[in-house]
């Protein structure tokens, strides 16, 4: 009689307890900063959502999704738009600084091959630095002036070390440093806030509504957004860096953009590029 | 007939003030307005909208135009005070819209 009174209390205080840990338990997992858990969970999403599209595709944004994009992105690329900015940016890499020394001297491998590592957390600053950054960073180090981060030479640049990286899967590192940990958490935080007057997220164009229209664009997956960066943006008339496109994407939702180089926009880089390890560069590329 | 006549045109001129604005309330309504806009921009979650308003409250404030000025700042004030008011709501409601 004792027995089964004890073992009634014990299975009610095992069920109280399983029932405590089922109520915390999924809170704290979701809560958990956990990038590899991120990325997996959003690079199947996407897999799933669009299964005729080849992995390696995913970096062309909109033309990967819409066949009647495709088809005239195929008729823009015969002579496309960015060679221009390629051609300047190849002068201006080979060209030496006041100092002699060249862009190339600032980057691992000559900056050969090395766009799809960046955005990379520096451990000095406990901070992001974005391609742009890292250039700006050479030039002020050799005393040049720094560029624009947003168009112009920048995106020049950038377009020449982005097609030395094509075909090269991002490689984005989230180094054991808490700070970077927390860097990407932030990232991933600008992602998903709703901000501006319309009260829209990056998430809310780029995740599930993925490949819909609004009004004339189609929305690209936020799966390898920024692989074919820069880009000539035909509304712009002329190259941006990635950092000139999510000013804009702030403009569109009626929030007021912040400074280019703001540390959030850097950490939000940070999240979107790691969420595209695996996927190739493309860039420099055209955009509508 | 005439009291009534003498009633409504007296009841009109009491509220005549009360429609219009002065000089002194637009430009306290204007104030108010970059105030909380300024909170907004450090908040890093200002609006285009509000910024448009301001522009404008501004300019007609400029022309003279109290009433409008005192209407288009009121207006900004609003939206300045929404924009603060999402910020702080998606400080811990983002993570609901977190793809899993």
């Amino acid at each position: 009689m004792i027995k089964a009174s004890l073992r009634r209390r014990f299975a009610v205080a095992l069920n109280m307890v399983c029932a405590l840990l089922l109520a915390v338990a999924p809170a704290t997992a979701a809560d958990k900063t956990d990038p590899e858990a991120d990325r997996k969970a959003l690079q199947a999403f996407f897999f799933a959502k669009f299964p005729s599209v080849a992995k390696d595709e995913f970096g062309n944004g909109p033309y990967a999704v819409n066949e009647g994009m495709r088809k005239q992105w195929k008729t823009i690329m015969e002579f496309p738009p960015y060679e221009i900015a390629l051609d300047e940016g190849r002068a201006e890499w080979d060209k030496p600084f006041a100092n002699g020394k060249h862009y190339a001297d600032c980057f691992d491998n000559k900056g050969e091959g090395v766009r799809q590592t960046y955005p990379r957390f520096i451990a000095e600053t406990g901070q992001v630095e974005t391609l742009e950054g890292a250039i700006n960073r050479c030039l002020v180090e050799n005393g040049e002036k720094p560029l624009d981060p947003m168009t112009g030479m920048m995106a020049s640049l950038t377009a020449v070390m982005a097609e030395s990286s094509r075909g090269k899967p991002f490689a984005i590192a989230i180094p054991d440093d808490p700070r970077a940990l927390a860097a990407y958490e932030r990232g991933k935080e600008f992602f998903y806030t709703r901000k501006g007057q319309l009260g829209v997220s990056c998430a809310s164009c780029h995740m599930s509504p993925a490949g819909e229209r609004m009004r004339g664009d189609i929305l690209a997956p936020a799966l390898g957004l920024l692989a074919a960066m820069p880009i000539y943006r035909s509304d712009w008339g002329s190259m941006g860096t990635s950092i000139r496109r999510i000013s804009t994407c702030s403009s569109q939702t009626r929030s007021v953009p912040l400074k280019a180089d703001d540390e959030e926009y850097r950490n939000l880089e940070y999240f979107l590029s790691y969420m595209s390890n695996g996927i190739s560069i493309v860039g420099p590329g055209t955009r509508p | 007939m005439i009291r009534a006549v003498f009633l409504a045109t007296g009841l009109a001129m009491l509220s005549l003030p009360a429609l219009a604005a002065t000089q002194a309330e637009a430009e306290a309504a204007l104030a108010a307005a970059l105030a909380a806009e300024a909170e907004a921009v450090a908040a890093k979650a200002a609006w285009t909208s509000t910024e448009s308003a301001l522009t404008k409250a501004k300019k007609t404030l400029a022309d003279g135009n109290w009433d409008e000025a005192k209407a288009v700042a009121d207006e900004a004030l609003t939206q300045a005070k929404l924009s603060i008011e999402q910020a702080n709501e998606q400080k811990t409601s983002w993570r609901n819209a977190v793809f899993r």
